[in-house]
């Protein structure tokens, strides 16, 4: 967060202000902004209509979670994840829990990591819906507002009837998954799968041949492949130019392997380019969704190790065993051996790496976390100077950045 | 100098090839490949790197192992797409005046990330463009994520109030 952000206008204007001139105006805009998503702030330099600089702000989000990490138990720390990305809790629950796992070196079973990819990729189409509500809202187009909110509705009763949770499920834990999934779940998710294709088409049956949506997106906020990786741009944005660079595919994770789908790209690099992505992503999360209630292994969703996972509440009452391991567990939490990991797994928004350091006691030594927002934002100065300013509303929406998952 | 078990490492291989100084040891934990980096020759390793098709730095951090010295490991996680590899460069870096020299002259996305880890570490990075603080306010006082530095109790806290 900065206060002394000094521009060239403020330093060139001074006595240069006869009629005729050129002259500069700084615009703040946000950190309030509706189109800004949250609290970023940008100081954008203009020149007519013209951005001849753009310099973000950000940290106003900031809350300190890798600090927190440091002071609580590793499976405490599952609930700080949550927090980090509120659009996409369950990936950052899942890739702080393969972490956790990878430096435990424990075996999940089947069942759990399907589930996980079954509840990831619901993750990602809820993202991505709240994405295209607010992304046409910002454009001008409200009616797409609505519908994606009123699917959204859908995922977010599904995560609350899996983990009680809207929002901050903790859902997916070290070891596993919280809870056993709850009766009749896979006909609430399959009746729910089965009509997202259809409200897919709504959206795009407003939007494709939109003339405004067209005008605004297409051929908007390009910029060289090259550039995009060397500023550290991740996702959608960068498969939108053509890389298909996706951690689920490249190094998969949580079963991936096993599942049939491609990941989407193009090579338009524009507003447009992304939005399209983004709904091709919905597609094949759909069909990701669709194999995994098809071929959903039976059997345990713990792993058998129990001096990770809490003991069943049964078992802890009637053996004695059981109730020193969760004595032992809830007192002083699970040991880590000594290491470090990092951990990626595909965000709805791009790469999102965990660091994991442990130091062989109870609690982290460092969780540093490489989110998507903070990569993608990075750009933003790249994407939007030297652009009209209405372009930068449009350019901003297609990053996809949440500031919570920015400032941590 | 390179241990035996990275010998055959083609990354660590070729990186010990162009200047035998460069690398301090290393290890391929977990399967992910972690090579230790003289300080003072992190910019030449980058460099290399980014010649070998290492498009992209992911992250720049750092991890504080007070009260040990030296105490600071400054962490970049170098990606390459083409090849699909990840390599961790680590710095150890003295806590009695933390300096390095900054990634943004190989790798244009370590500005952030350098600004972050000055602004929550107090490692400088020398010849970074705009070291300033980032998530923190401007007039803040100290580095929150050095493990001295307390969880709560700080003057700014607001508990008990």
């Amino acid at each position: 967060m900065s206060e002394t952000l000094t521009t060239t206008a403020e330093t060139e204007h001074q006595g240069k202000s006869e009629p005729g001139h050129s002259r500069r105006m700084v615009l703040n805009m946000g950190p309030q902004h509706p189109s800004t998503h949250g609290v970023l702030r940008v100081v954008i330099e203009l020149e007519g209509e013209t951005v001849l600089k753009a310099t973000p702000d950000i940290g106003f989000l900031h809350t300190g979670i890798e600090k927190q990490c440091e002071a609580l138990n590793w499976q405490q720390v599952i609930t700080l994840t949550d927090r980090v990305d509120y659009l996409a809790n369950l990936s950052n629950n899942l890739v702080y829990s393969l972490a956790v796992e990878k430096l435990l070196e424990l075996e999940i079973p089947a069942k759990a990591q399907w589930m996980r990819v079954m509840l990831t990729e619901l993750t990602r189409i809820n993202s991505h819906l709240v994405w295209l509500g607010t992304h046409a809202l910002d454009i001008g187009a409200m009616t797409v507002f609505f519908l994606c909110f009123r699917e959204r509705e859908d995922i977010l009763r599904l995560f609350e009837m899996f983990s009680g949770q809207r929002l901050m499920t903790s859902y997916i834990r070290v070891g596993g998954l919280a809870l056993e999934p709850p009766r009749g779940w896979e006909k609430r998710v399959k009746t729910f799968i089965d009509t997202l294709p259809s409200r897919i088409d709504e959206y795009e049956s407003l939007l494709n041949t939109n003339p405004i949506w067209l005008k605004r997106t297409k051929g908007v906020g390009r910029l060289p492949v090259e550039e995009m990786l060397e500023v550290g741009m991740t996702g959608p944005c960068i498969r939108a130019a053509g890389i298909p660079m996706d951690a689920r595919k490249m190094m998969p994770y949580s079963s991936y392997e096993k599942f049939d789908f491609i990941v989407p790209t193009s090579t338009d690099n524009d507003v447009f380019a992304r939005y399209a992505v983004r709904v091709a992503e919905m597609r094949e999360s759909t069909k990701i969704v669709k194999q995994a209630l098809a071929g959903m292994p039976e059997g345990p969703v713990q792993a058998a190790a129990p001096k990770v996972v809490l003991p069943d509440r049964e078992k802890m009452k009637t053996q004695m065993e059981s109730l020193i391991y969760h004595f032992k567990i809830v007192t002083e939490g699970i040991s880590v051996p000594a290491g470090e990991v990092f951990q990626v797994v595909e965000s709805p928004r791009g790469e999102l790496g965990y660091y994991v350091v442990s130091d062989g006691t109870s609690k982290p030594l460092r969780v540093h976390m490489r989110t998507p927002s903070f990569g993608n934002l990075q750009a933003l100065p790249n994407l939007i100077e030297d652009r009209m300013i209405a372009d930068s509303i449009a350019i901003m929406g297609s990053l996809d950045f949440v500031l919570g998952d920015c400032d941590r | 100098m390179l241990p035996e078990n990275l010998k055959d490492n083609p990354v660590a291989a070729s990186l010990e090839q162009a200047d035998p100084g460069m690398l301090a040891g290393g290890n391929t934990d977990h399967n992910e490949l972690t090579l230790e980096v003289v300080p003072e020759k992190i910019l030449d390793v980058l460099r290399a790197l980014k010649g070998q098709k290492f498009e992209r730095l992911s992250t720049v951090t750092a991890v504080d192992r007070y009260p040990m010295e030296p105490r600071f490991e400054v962490v970049y996680q170098v990606q390459s797409v083409s090849r699909n590899l990840y390599v961790r460069l680590k710095c150890r870096i003295g806590g009695e005046k933390p300096e390095i020299d900054s990634a943004t002259a190989v790798y244009a996305s370590a500005n952030w990330y350098e600004r972050e880890t000055w602004d929550l570490f107090g490692v400088v990075f020398k010849n970074h463009p705009n070291l300033t603080r980032i998530m923190m306010p401007d007039h803040w006082e100290g580095h929150p994520l050095r493990r001295d530095y307390p969880v709560h109790g700080h003057k700014y806290s607001y508990q008990n109030e």
